[in-house]
């Protein structure tokens, strides 16, 4: 079993690799609300109000990662969080 | 679709790769020299290398159709020994008059140090005193950013043509000062430790095209050449025409080696053939 401190080193670059995806797939999207707001690529209201509900979702979900002494195991609520959508 | 892979250790990789990649539509390679995962001791074992990636590796590459160029430089990690660096490039301009160099690379920093900075300034000039191109590799993780300041820094204290000169490694945080400095610029996709293919993608968007290549690198650690192509399927998902993909993976490297006219792979335009049918 890992200690502590080999948890973080083990798995530091690949949880970095993720957080950088997440972080950039916001930053797509806003980058899609900045187009769109100039006439491009305009989405339907059905998916206006479904895309509004996952990112809802989404940015719940990375409140619950980052807390410090969660109240349940963070993996369980993202999974409970995601079947809502 | 034809793609150039514009940055890739093929000596750190097996005859599959080639393989494969000729089956993907993958032309045409260029390997800089680069760091074996220890530092060497003697000139000589530099030499040999040069001979491996400027002699026998394009007849490797051959075997599956693809099209091998190297570049020849001491990698920033060894070039901390500025009594091996000295001693290497005095022999470096011999293979500029081989068949397959395109230029000199990858040389840059690594933890920016001193002697670092002066073998980049060393392989600049030499490069540019023989109508070079050249190759810069830009620290990776922590000290990204400081260490493309620096080589943007020693660049700018010298004579150079900045359209030869291409920084590698960009990521979202160095990529637009070394395009507004008018480089050109590399994005090296990695599974973990660098760009990924989305990633690469949203720069895409952001930036454009011009003066913009993307490698995959592949080398002897945790790496994919595949990543290349990974990022021409999320940038095709995205809506982005054939020929704007052919203008980023094929055409952009054939602009930029091109400038040196040992690589004769021409930029291509697709057409769509007119249905003779329909005339009928």
């Amino acid at each position: 079993m890992l200690t502590p401190p080999q948890v973080v080193e083990n798995y530091f670059l690949e949880s970095r690799h993720m957080l950088l995806e997440i972080a950039a797939a916001f930053d797509r999207y806003d980058a899609a609300v900045a187009r769109a707001a100039n006439g491009n690529a305009q989405a339907t209201e059905n998916e206006k109000n479904s895309g509004a509900k996952k990112l809802a979702v989404m940015r719940k979900a990375l409140e619950i990662v980052a807390q410090s002494h969660p109240a349940r195991e963070r993996t369980l609520a993202l999974l409970e969080l995601f079947a809502t959508v | 679709m034809q793609i150039i892979q514009p940055h890739y250790h093929a000596i750190a990789r097996t005859a599959q790769d080639y393989e494969r990649m000729a089956m993907s539509g993958v032309v045409a390679v260029a390997e800089p020299a680069f760091w074996a995962g220890f530092d060497r001791l003697y000139p000589e074992t530099f030499i040999d290398y040069f001979r491996q990636i400027s002699e026998f590796e394009p007849t490797r590459a051959a075997q599956y159709g693809i099209r091998h160029f190297c570049w020849v430089a001491v990698n920033p990690k060894e070039a901390e020994d500025s009594i091996l660096t000295r001693e290497v490039l005095a022999q470096m301009p011999e293979f500029f008059a081989k068949p397959t160099v395109l230029g000199v690379g990858e040389t840059g920093l690594h933890k920016s140090t001193r002697n670092e900075c002066e073998a980049l300034e060393a392989h600049v000039d030499l490069a540019m005193k023989h109508g070079q191109l050249v190759l810069i590799h830009t620290p990776h993780l922590a000290d990204k950013a400081h260490g493309t300041q620096r080589v943007l820094e020693v660049l700018a204290g010298m004579n150079v043509d900045r359209e030869r000169i291409w920084i590698d490694h960009v990521e979202e945080q160095t990529i637009k000062p070394c395009l507004d400095a008018g480089y050109w610029v590399g994005m090296t996709l990695y599974p973990i430790t660098k760009c990924s293919p989305k990633r690469a993608a949203d720069m895409l968007e952001k930036y454009g095209t011009e003066r913009i290549l993307v490698n995959s690198s592949a080398d002897w650690g945790p790496s994919d050449p595949f990543t290349l192509q990974e990022c021409i399927l999320e940038y095709r998902r995205r809506g982005h025409s054939l020929q704007e993909a052919v203008e980023v993976f094929h055409n952009n490297p054939c602009r930029f080696l091109g400038q040196n006219p040992k690589f004769d792979i021409l930029p291509i335009s697709i057409e769509t053939l007119i249905d003779q049918r329909a005339n009928a």
